[in-house]
């Protein structure tokens, strides 16, 4: 994934032991589904150098995922880039930090979160025993928070254009880049849903904000290029009760 | 601009243009009239109430609405303008605009969503979502920053 990745564990009972768990996991998935890396399995996939049938278990499981994210978002989600090779990482992402979420809950903590370039699923409450507080970043001056809002056991993801370049396209507008909405923030049950969904909403323009409204369990904050900022009807439940 | 299934939109509006230039001379009624109006010998009707002959182009002057096509991701339906005789405007009255939902251009199905200009709001806050850091954090190999609360 290539990207920063807090975690932090309020239960007074956590020692190194589950963030090397939590971290190594990271790891296998970075060596499974980096684009960037000339060993992953990605990259022989992408490269011819790794047939269908021989995939392991864990991508052909990706690639399902997507699959039918590309289904129920009307093919606004799709791991094809426009030069033909398959990036996965919408979805890897999300994923794997909700997983990593899991380990942790598994373990039997309650208050956490994980935060991977961003994408946050959040568990329990804070050390002050308060719902977690998340900045929702400003696109032009990235140590400015625009929105603040308070989550407890939930994902939160934001897409955007502002740091990687146009690198989310419309495959159903013949893969030119979708640019009329700078960041779009989804609040979801899990981040695994936050972002699959946040993905292809950006994807979707203007009208991604109205897929999240019709979407059942999720919210938005979308912020556009005249950084006017429009929110689904639900979203203001996540904000501070002042 | 609206974003709409451009593929869609084209196959309906060729389909129409292929209509318009080889029923000049048919009977065959369609597309259905905007209003009722003398029928003519090509089967279209014009809804000016005047006169309906044509002045340097073929066709004559009205607006045409198409019947709603299926346009796999929702609904198209398109009214064209004749003017002159010849095709000057094509409206877009329902276009898919979100899987499986298919808009009014007038808007009146979509709920009015609260907007505002963004503000700055307090830094102090547990997490910060985003979207990711620097381009060259895809360049590295993964980073990691740990934070460990212990009570």
């Amino acid at each position: 994934m290539g990207m920063p990745i807090s975690v932090e564990i309020i239960d007074s009972n956590a020692t190194e032991s589950i963030f090397n768990k939590v971290f190594d996991y990271f790891t296998h998935i970075d060596e499974k589904f980096s684009t960037y890396k000339k060993t992953s399995e990605i990259t022989a996939i992408n490269e011819g150098r790794l047939k269908e049938d021989a995939w392991s278990g864990e991508m052909h499981l990706m690639f399902a995922l997507c699959e039918e994210t590309k289904k129920e978002t009307g093919g606004y989600f799709d791991i094809k880039k426009p030069d033909g090779t398959l990036d996965p990482s919408g979805i890897v992402k999300g994923w794997s930090i909700w997983q990593a979420s899991q380990i942790i809950q598994k373990d039997g903590f309650k208050n956490f979160y994980v935060d991977a370039g961003g994408d946050i699923q959040a568990g329990g409450k804070n050390a002050d025993d308060e719902l977690w507080s998340v900045g929702i970043k400003n696109p032009w001056k990235q140590d400015e928070n625009v929105k603040i809002v308070r989550v407890t056991t939930q994902g939160v993801a934001t897409s955007g254009t502002y740091i990687r370049g146009l690198h989310i396209y419309n495959p159903r507008n013949g893969n030119k880049p979708a640019n009329e909405i700078t960041s779009l923030t989804v609040i979801g049950p899990n981040v695994y849903e936050a972002d699959r969904f946040a993905t292809a909403a950006f994807a979707m323009g203007v009208h991604g904000t109205h897929f999240i409204e019709r979407l059942p369990g999720f919210e938005a904050y979308a912020i556009d290029n005249n950084k006017m900022a429009t929110m689904t009807s639900g979203f203001a439940k996540y904000l501070s009760q002042e | 601009m609206k974003k709409y299934y451009i593929g869609g939109a084209i196959v309906i509006i060729i389909g129409i243009f292929i209509y318009l230039f080889s029923t000049r001379n048919s009977t065959t009624p369609s597309p259905t009239p905007v209003t009722t109006a003398t029928t003519t010998e090509t089967g279209m009707t014009d809804n000016s109430g005047s006169s309906t002959t044509t002045t340097s182009g073929q066709y004559t002057d009205g607006t045409y609405t198409g019947d709603v096509a299926d346009a796999t991701y929702g609904n198209l339906q398109v009214a064209v303008v004749i003017s002159d005789g010849k095709l000057a405007q094509i409206n877009l009255l329902q276009y898919p605009d979100a899987p499986g939902h298919t808009t009014q251009v007038n808007q009146s199905a979509l709920p009015i969503l609260q907007q505002e200009a963004i503000v700055a709001q307090s830094a102090n806050v547990n997490i910060v979502s985003g979207a990711t850091q620097t381009s060259q954090a895809f360049q590295e190999s993964l980073g990691v920053a740990l934070t460990a609360a212990k009570a």
